[in-house]
């Protein structure tokens, strides 16, 4: 367990020497999702149907960008075989990463989807759903992302190969949350939400502690 | 790539699945099936498919449009369990690190993967004078869409790394977290829209489709796995006879 809080230290500090990592996704995250309004004028009537869809669609692609430097730093540098050879399981070091990447990125998004939403002229009356939807949903990204990075470690294309093979699977996650976030009675999502992150909490841990061995070998 | 070259022939006695697993006695076996399996493949698929555009009965409502069902359906079914074929190769892969499994795994993606796209084609060409569109957002064509990418993103991966073995073990791992997951999209897409029709066959029910249609459709299905299984053994033993190659230049430029 002090392995485990001292890694996730470790990938804290970093990620505070390295803010501009973090904010490049926020950055991104706000821009992107200013581009709509524009390619789709600024009625509001058109806009406030939008606007949950596509703060969700906006998080999902601003999570993956920090994600191909979750794990390669520490391939390249050789840390990441130090972090295998220490006695901490393979599942605990590729969670620690996970939860560094939430505390980094998904948390900073979901703080700021309020504004965004607000600025797309959601009805403010349905921002709390939608932020109560994100952070399941910010989460699911992360363990998915994470599971996604492990696994296109090492490989030549990952930068793109990473959204490729990480988007699809989350479609579950977007159709629940963006429903969560729109609905009159967000009850049966949140509690499917709910279920998918439980799953993925054990699984997807355990699946890129394979992915991180394979590429150790 | 040189443990295919350097693994021997398991010599156990008495029948034992593990035997089939050597390459070279797959070689051995399959190279002279496959030229027999592939003319079976085509007469099958090309018996079935006359029989059902030229000879079954049209739909009463849908016209002769309903005769694309005997390309799309067997594409549909040898799509889906190509998926699982290539996740149980992924297990074996990943638990007995089998050489045979890990090419399998390898070659089944553009199979399935070319089987899948004909059942998009295939269906947008009948949506066009049924629904109206070539594409609706319908729960089971999205499904078979997202069962596409999964395809795509595998034949990606595997290809992608340098260190082969790396390569097999990442595609293996992807492959196994999209069958897990494959459920879970396919119930989440049809909780958020579904058009298409349900079933009509159905392995523990009576079918609701005539039986002047309905064999016309098992015989297309039967050819279309033959086709399946000729076109991934005839990748599986080019794709051995490659390796092979490579380890002997391999070997060769060693020793120069």
């Amino acid at each position: 367990m002090n392995a485990f809080r001292a890694l996730l230290t470790r990938e804290l500090r970093l990620a505070l020497r390295h803010a501009g990592d973090s904010m490049a996704a926020l950055l991104f995250f706000i821009i992107a999702g200013t581009m709509f309004p524009f390619a789709l004028g600024p009625a509001p009537s058109t806009l406030a149907v939008i606007a949950p869809g596509v703060v969700w669609v906006c998080a999902l692609l601003a999570a993956l960008l920090p994600l191909d430097r979750l794990f390669s730093a520490d391939f390249e540098d050789g840390s990441l075989d130090q972090l295998l050879l220490s006695g901490l399981p393979a599942s605990a070091i590729a969670l620690a990463k996970m939860i560094a990447h939430w505390l980094t990125t998904g948390l900073p998004l979901l703080l700021i989807s309020g504004p965004l939403a607000i600025m797309l002229r959601a009805d403010v009356a349905h921002v709390p759903a939608l932020l109560l939807s994100l952070l399941p949903g910010t989460l699911i990204l992360s363990l998915f992302g994470g599971l996604g990075a492990a696994i296109t470690l090492g490989a030549r294309r990952s930068t793109i190969l990473l959204p490729l093979i990480t988007l699809p699977l989350t479609i579950p996650v977007l159709i629940f949350g963006a429903a969560a976030a729109t609905s009159q009675h967000p009850k049966a999502e949140f509690l499917l939400l709910a279920a998918i992150l439980a799953f993925t909490v054990p699984l997807a841990p355990l699946a890129a502690a394979a992915a991180l061995r394979a590429a150790a070998e | 790539m040189s443990d295919i070259q350097a693994m021997p022939a398991p010599r156990g006695a008495g029948f034992n699945l593990h035997k089939f697993a050597n390459p070279g006695r797959f070689l051995r076996i399959f190279s002279p099936i496959l030229p027999w399996l592939a003319v079976f493949a085509v007469v099958v698929c090309v018996v079935g498919i006359v029989w059902g555009f030229v000879f079954a009965p049209a739909d009463w409502q849908q016209g002769d449009a309903s005769r694309i069902m005997y390309v799309h359906v067997p594409a549909a079914w040898v799509a889906m369990n190509g998926y699982a074929a290539l996740a149980i190769c992924s297990f074996i892969s990943l638990v007995w690190r089998h050489p045979l499994a890990d090419l399998a795994a390898m070659e089944i993606g553009p199979v399935g993967a070319a089987f899948t796209a004909m059942c998009l084609v295939s269906g947008a060409l009948w949506g066009k004078p049924e629904w109206g569109a070539y594409w609706v957002w319908d729960a089971r064509l999205t499904s078979v869409l997202v069962l596409f990418f999964l395809y795509l993103g595998h034949i990606a991966l595997i290809r992608a790394f340098d260190n082969q073995q790396h390569g097999y073990r990442a595609a293996a791992i992807l492959a196994l977290v999209g069958a897990i997951n494959l459920p879970i999209i396919v119930f989440s897409v049809q909780w958020w829209n579904t058009l298409h029709q349900g079933n009509s066959i159905s392995l523990t029910g009576p079918s609701k489709i005539y039986i002047t249609m309905l064999w016309p459709l098992l015989i297309t299905t039967i050819g279309f796995y033959l086709a399946f299984a000729a076109l991934v053994v005839a990748r599986l033993c080019s794709a051995i006879m490659e390796t092979r190659t490579r380890a002997l230049l391999f070997a060769q430029a060693e020793r120069s």
